[in-house]
C-alpha cells in the first residue's frame, strides 16, 4: 500500500531506557546450552547487553517519565499536545486505553486525541503515518507519537531464542507541520495468515491465563517456554526480513524516483546485527549506511529502535545539517512498512534514563 | 566435503555430523546454529550468502551447503 504525505515532520526524538542493564556474559548461564556456542552466537548477533524494566514497571511509567522530562526542561508544553499516539504490544490494561491512562498522569487537556495502536516493529513508521494523517486537521497542531514496550516481562527465563533479544524502551516521538514543502513517501504491506510468526498465545480472550498457562514447558532445542511468553519463530522471521523488506524499499525508492545511493541512511528497525548485515548486502547498501550498533548497547526494543538508531547514530550531524534516509521496519502481524524523509532541525534528540 | 564437515565441527564439536542425513531434522543444527555457520561459511571464503537463501533445505546435509557454497562461487 503506498501513502503520500505533505508538510509534516519530525520535530523532536527522546528516548527513555530503564537503568537496569542486562549482560548477556551473566546471562548466557541461565540457558541449557554449552558456553561455546552462545559466546559464538553473542559474536555473530551482537548479543551484548540490554536494559529491562524492574517487575512491576508499564509502558505507562516510561511514557509519563519522558514526557515529565520534556515540560521540565522547557522542550514541550503540555497543552500543546493534541494527539498522543501510543504504539505498544504490551499495554498496561486491556482497557482502558493505555494512551488515556498516560493523558490522565499528565493532566493533559479534554481537547485532544489519545490512540493506542496495535504494533511493534514495525510501528514506529505506522504511528508516523497515523501523525501525519492527524496534522491534516486544523485542529492538531502538535502529535506526540510514543513507541513503547516492556516485552522483556513476557519473555521466558529459560528461553535462549528470545529473551537475550529483548530491551524495554519507550521513544518519544514530536511530530508538527513542516513549514518547507517537503515530500514524504511510504510503503506498507501485512500479511494476517503469518500472524503466529510472533505471537503470546496466552492472556487475551482466545487462552486466558491460567496457572497452566504460566508453566515452562520443554519446547526442543534445549528451551523451556510457557504460553503465556513471547514466541517467535526465528527462521520464518528471518527469511521474511530477507525476502519481502528489500522490494517494499524498492517500490518506495521508485516511487520517490530515488535510488539507493540518494539515501544518506537507511534506519532499519534491528532485532539483530546479523539480519540486519544480511539485508544490507541483499540490498547492495554498505554497511555503514544501515546502523546495526543498537542492540548490542540496549536489546530490541520493539518499535522503538528506530528513532533509537537516529538518536544514537545521528544526533550530531542533525544538529547541523539535513539527511535524506529510508526508515523500515518489520514486524509482528506479520507488518512491514518503510518511509522516505527528510530530518532537519530536530528540536530535542537524546536518551534518558528511568530510575 | 571434509573442509565443510569441519566447520561444522567448530560450531558444534560433539555433533556426528558424517553419520546424519538431516542436520536440522536430527537436531545437531538448530536455526541459531545455522545463523553462526553461515557468518563462519562468510568469514572463511570471504563471501556474503544471500539472507534469503538462509532456509533449512539449505542445510540439511554437506551436499545442500556445499550446493549453496557454489551459488555464491565457492567449490568447498
Amino acid at each position: 500500500m503506498k501513502f503520500t504525505f505533505h508538510r509534516k515532520r519530525i520535530a523532536g526524538l527522546l528516548t527513555v531506557v530503564p537503568a537496569r542493564e542486562k549482560c548477556f556474559l551473566e546471562e548466557m548461564h541461565n540457558f541449557n546450552f554449552p558456553e561455546s556456542r552462545s559466546l559464538k552466537l553473542k559474536e555473530v548477533m551482537g548479543f551484548d547487553k540490554r536494559r529491562v524494566v524492574e517487575p512491576g514497571v508499564c509502558v505507562s511509567d516510561l511514557a509519563v517519565f519522558g514526557l515529565h522530562h520534556l515540560f521540565d526542561k522547557g522542550l514541550l508544553k503540555p497543552d500543546e499536545i493534541d494527539a498522543l499516539i501510543l504504539v505498544t504490544q504490551s499495554p498496561d490494561y486491556f482497557m482502558p486505553p493505555t494512551s488515556n491512562v498516560i493523558q490522565g498522569r499528565l493532566n493533559l487537556k479534554q481537547d485532544m486525541i489519545c490512540l493506542d495502536i496495535s504494533q511493534g516493529c514495525a510501528g514506529f513508521v505506522i504511528g508516523l503515518m497515523q501523525a501525519f494523517m492527524l496534522l491534516e486537521q486544523e485542529s492538531v497542531k502538535k502529535v506526540v507519537l510514543i513507541n513503547a514496550d516492556v516485552l522483556s516481562r513476557k519473555t521466558s527465563p529459560k528461553d535462549r531464542n528470545i529473551r537475550p533479544l529483548i530491551g524495554d524502551a519507550a521513544a518519544i516521538t514530536l511530530v508538527e507541520r513542516d513549514t518547507e514543502d517537503s515530500i514524504i513517501h511510504a510503503r506498507l504491506k501485512m500479511d494476517g495468515r503469518r500472524a503466529n510468526t510472533l505471537i503470546v498465545p496466552a492472556g487475551g480472550m482466545r487462552m486466558p491465563a491460567t496457572p497452566e498457562t504460566a508453566m515452562l514447558e520443554d519446547v526442543g532445542d534445549n528451551n523451556l517456554r510457557a504460553k503465556d511468553h513471547f514466541y517467535m519463530d526465528g527462521t520464518e522471521v528471518f527469511n521474511f526480513v530477507q525476502v519481502e523488506v528489500p522490494p517494499l524499499i524498492d517500490e518506495l525508492l521508485a516511487d520517490a524516483g530515488r535510488s539507493a545511493a540518494d539515501m544518506d541512511y537507511f534506519l532499519c528497525h534491528q532485532p539483530n546485527r546479523f539480519m540486519l548485515q544480511k539485508l544490507a548486502d541483499k540490498m547492495k547498501v554498505p554497511h555503514d549506511r544501515m546502523p546495526n550498533n543498537l542492540v548490542e548497547r540496549f536489546g530490541n526494543t520493539s518499535g522503538a529502535t528506530i528513532p533509537m538508531v537516529i538518536t544514537c547514530n545521528l544526533a550530531e550531524r542533525l544538529e547541523r545539517e539535513k539527511l535524506y534516509v529510508c526508515l523500515a521496519g518489520f514486524g509482528v502481524g506479520l507488518t512491514w512498512s518503510a518511509m522516505l524523509l527528510q530530518l532537519n532541525k530536530v528540536h530535542f534528540n537524546h536518551i534518558i534514563e528511568y530510575k | 566435503m571434509n573442509e565443510l564437515i569441519e566447520v561444522l565441527k567448530t560450531i558444534r564439536p560433539e555433533a556426528d555430523f558424517a553419520n546424519s542425513k538431516d542436520f536440522i531434522e536430527d537436531g545437531l543444527l538448530d536455526s541459531f546454529d545455522v545463523v553462526t555457520l553461515v557468518a563462519a561459511l562468510d568469514k572463511k571464503y570471504g563471501i556474503s550468502i544471500p539472507g534469503d537463501a538462509i532456509v533449512p533445505e539449505n542445510f540439511k546435509d554437506v551436499q545442500s551447503i556445499g550446493g549453496l557454497l557454489k551459488k555464491c562461487g565457492v567449490n568447498a
